[in-house]
């Protein structure tokens, strides 16, 4: 092997066992954060016993889902009934790879006694995976997540569950396409789909979040239904269903399900602070752009965690504020509001950036005007009542 | 240089397409199949378009586009059989034959 | 990689057309489908691939499971195989196509058509794998790309028309 090759092999591995420890570690916190956040907007204390501040409580839950009894009721089918939390918990997994969470590392080049020489020539990108069809992966992976849901409705051989993945595969469907249409206009903006790109031209313009508000907020509404929390959390609604697809679920396989509850989430935050927020850009300073260095790395790391860990924040605030869609609600906003809105914001932002372009005005004025009067608009809308019809119009109508 | 594989696995997926259409009754089964034989398309000519240009690749977005059409369609007959028959094994679906 | 793929995707295949459970079915179509998306990767054409395992896999199987949850179908029948005269006419069909198969490998592809090797990985590294695609589309195949979407709709139109039980 040649000292490239090696090199090469060395960061890969290092990257992934990094990431992935620090993402589960992320997610474990993730959880505390949830059932503290919890307690302190219903203020209670939450759990606090184990650990400084209850930090080591998730361990202890995981313990205790280890060491519980894995309980296989008796007419589920029993390789789906496997096979729901792990399809599940892999694609919220592995869609994270493709995210980009820092400024680059300077390359290498060292020798080890018994190993040999390492190199890596140029920078080291932060990023597990720069595939070049980028945010289309995550797409697609993320479309895998309804099968877990699915399967695990399904092969419980119960009639909540049953109804819980009926719900998670129609409304999942559904606001898969508003998620996908709001980040096209992302894509016409940045002019490339791979997600380093996507967070360069925000360094080199704006944020996309200033341009383009109106799809930020349906890529944040979709991506709440798309995680499955409340507002949109219908598959399981407690209230309704038990607890939907997980009810027959138990010990480990529990878990599976709830860590990639969390995974899902903190994918999705890392996602909309990557595409709306600049991903590891420090605003108002170009000397995040500068050549690699661990400094650099360290901070725009640090600007990328605070990011995500606000939308994390967010997830958790709105979970404990807003109550339940109905269904038929959830479907209306879904392919009656979000679907022609993003449909009509794809249009006009592609006859501004076209017209711009042949006119020769500076994009960015023209986009921020428009935004302004296009944010008007959604405030409009979103004031009490004219999103969505209540039973009392749909009974008059 | 993947072409002849890639064509006989198209070849192996679509004979397999043709036989589940043709054995199954139940219309849901043989849906997916039809389905089957759609992608055995679709691979030959994601292997065609590595050695004749992108063209090749235009043409499975479009066999794309018309198999989710026909899904759609295809599914809400299905449903509406189901509804009037409470059953989709096909040998019982005969009302053309009075 | 590639026969590792093929071999999934044929296995998938074969367990999709053979299983009583329609959910079963469903689910190793899904693998193929999958498999299916890797070879595509292989072959140089990773939008189609990720187009793939979005519209298949994410959208078209999904809204199969769905509508075999909807009517409650999962557990299967005893068998729903044809009879012999079904089998018969199968086996005919399928050795009129190996027949066919067997003709067109024996004839070469024609020369003059082939791309040097390697040249839609250099055009795709050069412009980036989407742009190789909507370059094509949206040149050459324009009027085929808004047919399409006069399909689709006509096919909304349609599976709402029958599906709904009172307009």
């Amino acid at each position: 092997m040649t000292p490239d090759i090696k090199g090469f092999l060395l960061a890969a591995t290092v990257k992934i066992v990094v990431v992935f420890s620090v993402w589960m570690i992320a997610i474990m916190l993730a959880t505390w954060l949830e059932r503290r956040g919890s307690a302190f907007m219903q203020d209670r204390l939450g759990p606090n016993r184990v650990g400084p501040a209850g930090l080591l409580q998730p361990v202890a839950d995981g313990l205790k889902n280890f060491l519980k009894e894995e309980t296989w009721p008796k007419w589920v089918d029993q390789p789906l009934f496997l096979l729901a939390p792990l399809m599940s918990f892999i694609p919220s997994l592995i869609t994270f790879a493709v995210i980009p969470f820092a400024a680059p590392l300077p390359g290498f080049d060292f020798t080890l006694p018994l190993l040999g020489r390492f190199t890596y020539q140029g920078p080291i990108p932060m990023v597990v995976a720069d595939l070049p069809i980028g945010l289309l992966f995550i797409l697609a992976i993320s479309s895998l997540a309804v099968y877990g849901i699915v399967l695990a409705g399904w092969s419980s051989a119960s009639k909540y569950s049953m109804l819980g993945g009926i719900r998670s595969s129609a409304q999942m469907i559904s606001y898969e396409i508003a998620l996908g249409l709001s980040v096209i206009t992302v894509f016409i903006l940045s002019g490339n789909v791979t997600l380093s790109e996507v967070v360069a031209a925000q360094q080199r313009t704006v944020w996309f979040v200033l341009a383009l508000t109106v799809a930020f907020v349906l890529f944040l509404v979709s991506a709440f239904a798309e995680t499955n929390r409340l507002p949109f959390d219908l598959p399981e609604a407690e209230a309704e269903l038990v607890t939907g697809y997980h009810t027959e679920y138990s010990a480990m396989k529990f878990s599976m399900f709830y860590v990639a509850e969390y995974a899902a989430i903190l994918t999705m935050s890392a996602l909309i602070a990557t595409l709306f927020f600049g991903g590891w850009d420090i605003p108002f300073t170009r000397w995040d752009e500068g050549p690699p260095s661990v400094a650099r790395c360290a901070a725009t790391l640090l600007a990328f965690g605070t990011k995500t860990g606000f939308f994390l924040l967010f997830y958790i605030w709105v979970r404990w504020t807003l109550p339940r869609f109905r269904f038929d609600q959830l479907m209306e906003l879904g392919w009656k509001v979000m679907l022609p809105v993003a449909l009509g914001y794809i249009t006009v932002i592609g006859l501004v950036v076209w017209g711009a372009e042949r006119v020769g005005v500076a994009l960015a004025p023209v986009l921020i005007g428009l935004n302004l009067v296009a944010t008007a608009g959604l405030l409009w809308g979103l004031d009490r009542g004219r999103l969505l019809a209540g039973a009392r119009a749909r009974r008059a109508a | 240089m993947l072409l002849g594989p890639a064509l006989a696995v198209s070849a192996i997926l679509f004979s397999l397409g043709v036989a589940g259409v043709l054995l199954r009754r139940n219309a849901i089964i043989i849906f997916m199949c039809v389905e089957l034989m759609l992608n055995a398309a679709n691979l030959a000519f994601v292997a065609l378009a590595q050695q004749l240009g992108p063209d090749g690749q235009v043409i499975v977005f479009f066999v794309m586009a018309v198999a989710a059409a026909e899904a759609a369609v295809g599914l809400a007959i299905v449903l509406a059989i189901y509804r009037h028959k409470q059953t989709l094994d096909i040998q019982n679906l005969n009302l053309l034959r009075g | 990689m590639f026969w590792l793929f093929a071999a999934l995707a044929v296995g998938g295949a074969l367990m999709c057309i053979t299983r009583r459970s329609p959910v079963a079915s469903a689910l190793w179509l899904v693998q193929t489908l999958f498999s299916l998306a890797a070879i595509f990767v292989l072959l140089d054409a990773q939008f189609i691939a990720a187009l793939q395992v979005m519209v298949y896999a994410g959208a078209i199987m999904v809204l199969f499971l769905f509508v075999i949850m909807l009517l409650n179908l999962g557990r299967g029948s005893a068998t729903d195989m044809r009879g012999w005269t079904g089998r018969l006419v199968a086996l005919a069909l399928g050795l009129l196509l190996v027949t066919e198969l067997w003709v067109l490998v024996r004839s070469p592809l024609a020369s003059p058509l082939q791309l040097p090797a390697g040249t839609l990985s250099r055009v795709a590294q050069e412009q980036g794998v989407v742009a190789v695609i909507s370059d094509s589309l949206f040149r050459t195949y324009l009027v085929p790309f808004e047919v399409t979407s006069v399909l689709l709709l006509a096919a909304i139109v349609g599976a709402v028309v029958l599906a709904k039980r009172r307009l």
